[in-house]
């Protein structure tokens, strides 16, 4: 792909906001992404008067049934009388909302944005994988009886297959993340966990358990992104965002190398060409990749070339991807730990690598000293990667 | 952000809200949905009924799409030819389901496969059922690569759907 990575401005991020993640909030999703917005400004030093236009993202309407949640959150995410835009590709929603945040600073359209996402899955009964049924192909899956984790262990165990990788191997994401996310003020589901207990939990859809996967939950995030100019007049620690990219494979599923994310390899070198990185496994400092399920955690590094075909299990059985690793992936405890309030969980990502490359991220801080890092997420019918690459 | 930030938000629980502790309203929306089938898709059902299987060609890359469609995906030009794809096929990746479409527990544990049909381009798959599959053939990896073949239902039962094939089983 012909690109051009010569734009009108750097693009910094200067604040960043978290509600709690938990099964279920009380407060609306306006309330929420309130509040997640406030403190954003707050901790970037601004009010709401000095933003020039203002990003959402969420995930499928169907989750908290209010069918127009763009215009339904305006009020909320700071809005109202703004130029407003609600972005949205699935999961991949909370990564690309900050990828919109930056083209707007970048292109020159606007010095500060407000970038914030929100997600409140609660609401849906009896279960909110339910309404996952209706993302499928009214002709050709949903008759069959869809569930959406059938597509995920499909995925999965085709990539096992192909790699010869253990159950045992991939649980160790599960145990590193959960136990990650007991340092997180936001966790939903931070603990100390054993591979056995990932190997004894629930079966689901083989091989897939219910230790293996995030769960449902409600949370919101918000992050002010500016030009260098302004960035460096509200802070001495800017953090770059140096590198954006994203793609997405065929809808028709049953027609992808379910082995390897190729949608997330080209959404990756997009973003490591414009970074200037030619090396992402030696110049990557810290990694947040997309982890839903275990699994992926593993795929994605593999797509983001952070780790050969293959390879991935074995990093992280040597310890490689732990906070004192030379690769530490996942330093918040991801979705497996924190929780995934869906859009809302790719602004943690970015969040956190945010706080580890300003050495905020307190008892979560990895042990190497981290200039370069990235975060990802993943979604859509399991076929957008969305990338960012920060720096200091 | 360090640990012992405290951060908005106020949980409850599933519990709170079925004793009432939790002020809510709710609705039950009846939405109702037909989706026509499309140019490809009609053609596709309608040759279920005769039991089978139809995909397109495209001439420029070759690749044989199934389920079909009316354009290539990759050339972006018109697919150029209706072609007939086996009804058997070979294992791509299969899992075992212990639960439904709505979370809730299946009676019998179900096994689904992404299978690739002969006739069709490599990697072209289709999500369908496994019969007469062993679970304990999937989890130890059998199942990879399996030669497997349509069951249908009877023609004068069948209606235009994908579940005029019931689900595929082993080719002995």
């Amino acid at each position: 792909m012909r690109m051009n990575i010569h734009f009108k401005n750097r693009v910094a991020c200067i604040g960043a906001g978290l509600t709690l993640f938990r099964r279920r909030l009380f407060e609306t999703p306006r309330e929420l992404a309130w509040e997640a917005a406030k403190q954003a400004l707050e901790n970037a030093g601004m009010e709401l008067k000095d933003i020039d236009c203002v990003v959402f993202g969420s995930a499928p309407d169907a989750f908290d049934g209010i069918h127009m949640q763009g215009e339904y959150m305006v009020d909320g995410a700071g809005g109202y009388k703004k130029p407003f835009t609600r972005v949205y590709v699935g999961g991949g929603t909370g990564v690309f909302s900050v990828i919109a945040g930056w083209w707007h600073v970048a292109s020159g359209l606007c010095d500060k944005v407000l970038v914030v996402a929100e997600e409140k899955m609660s609401p849906a009964l009896p279960h909110p994988q339910y309404v996952f049924h209706h993302i499928f192909d009214p002709i050709t899956d949903k008759p069959l009886g869809v569930n959406l984790i059938w597509i995920f262990a499909l995925e999965m165990h085709r990539y096992m297959y192909k790699y010869n990788i253990k159950k045992e191997d991939i649980a160790l994401v599960s145990v590193k993340n959960k136990r990650n996310a007991l340092d997180h003020p936001a966790a939903q589901l931070g603990a100390k966990i054993t591979v056995e207990d990932v190997l004894n939990s629930e079966v689901l859809v083989w091989p897939v358990q219910r230790l293996d996967i995030s769960p449902v939950s409600d949370g919101a995030g918000a992050l002010i992104l500016t030009s260098e100019e302004y960035a460096k007049q509200y802070t001495d620690t800017p953090v770059w965002i140096d590198g954006v990219g994203w793609n997405l494979d065929t809808t028709y599923w049953t027609n992808r190398d379910l082995a390897f994310p190729k949608y997330l390899y080209y959404a990756g070198k997009m973003a490591y060409r414009m970074a200037g990185i030619h090396n992402p496994r030696k110049e990557i400092d810290v990694a947040e990749v997309y982890d839903p399920f275990d699994y992926k955690e593993l795929h994605h590094m593999e797509g983001l070339q952070l780790a050969r075909k293959g390879e991935a299990p074995i990093l992280t059985r040597e310890g490689v991807t732990e906070r004192d690793g030379d690769l530490p992936i996942n330093p918040s405890g991801g979705l497996l730990g924190v929780g995934n309030p869906i859009a809302a969980a790719g602004i943690m990502k970015v969040a956190e690598i945010f706080w580890q490359l300003r050495k905020e991220a307190g008892k979560r801080q990895v042990a190497k000293d981290p200039t370069t890092g990235l975060a990802q997420a993943w979604g859509d019918l399991m076929q957008i990667g969305t990338v960012v690459i920060m720096r200091v | 952000m360090d640990k012992n930030v405290k951060l908005p938000g106020t949980p409850y629980s599933s519990d709170d809200f079925k004793k009432g502790k939790i002020p809510y309203v709710e609705d039950v929306p009846k939405a109702r949905y037909t989706w026509s089938a499309g140019i490809a898709m009609s053609r596709f059902l309608e040759e279920l009924k005769n039991g089978r299987i139809v995909a397109r060609k495209c001439h420029e890359c070759g690749r044989v799409y199934v389920p079909p469609r009316m354009f290539c995906s990759y050339c972006f030009r018109p697919t150029d030819e209706w072609v007939y794809v086996k009804d058997t096929g070979r294992v791509n990746t299969a899992v075992v389901s212990y639960i439904g479409a709505d979370r809730g527990k299946l009676g019998e544990p179900l096994v689904v496969a992404v299978i690739e049909l002969d006739g069709a381009s490599e990697g072209m798959g289709i999500l369908h059922k496994l019969g007469n599959v062993d679970p304990e053939d999937v989890k130890n990896r059998k199942v990879f690569n399996m030669r497997v073949r349509a069951v249908w239902k009877k023609p004068e039962e069948r209606e235009g759907a994908i579940t005029d094939i019931l689900y595929f089983e082993p080719i002995e």
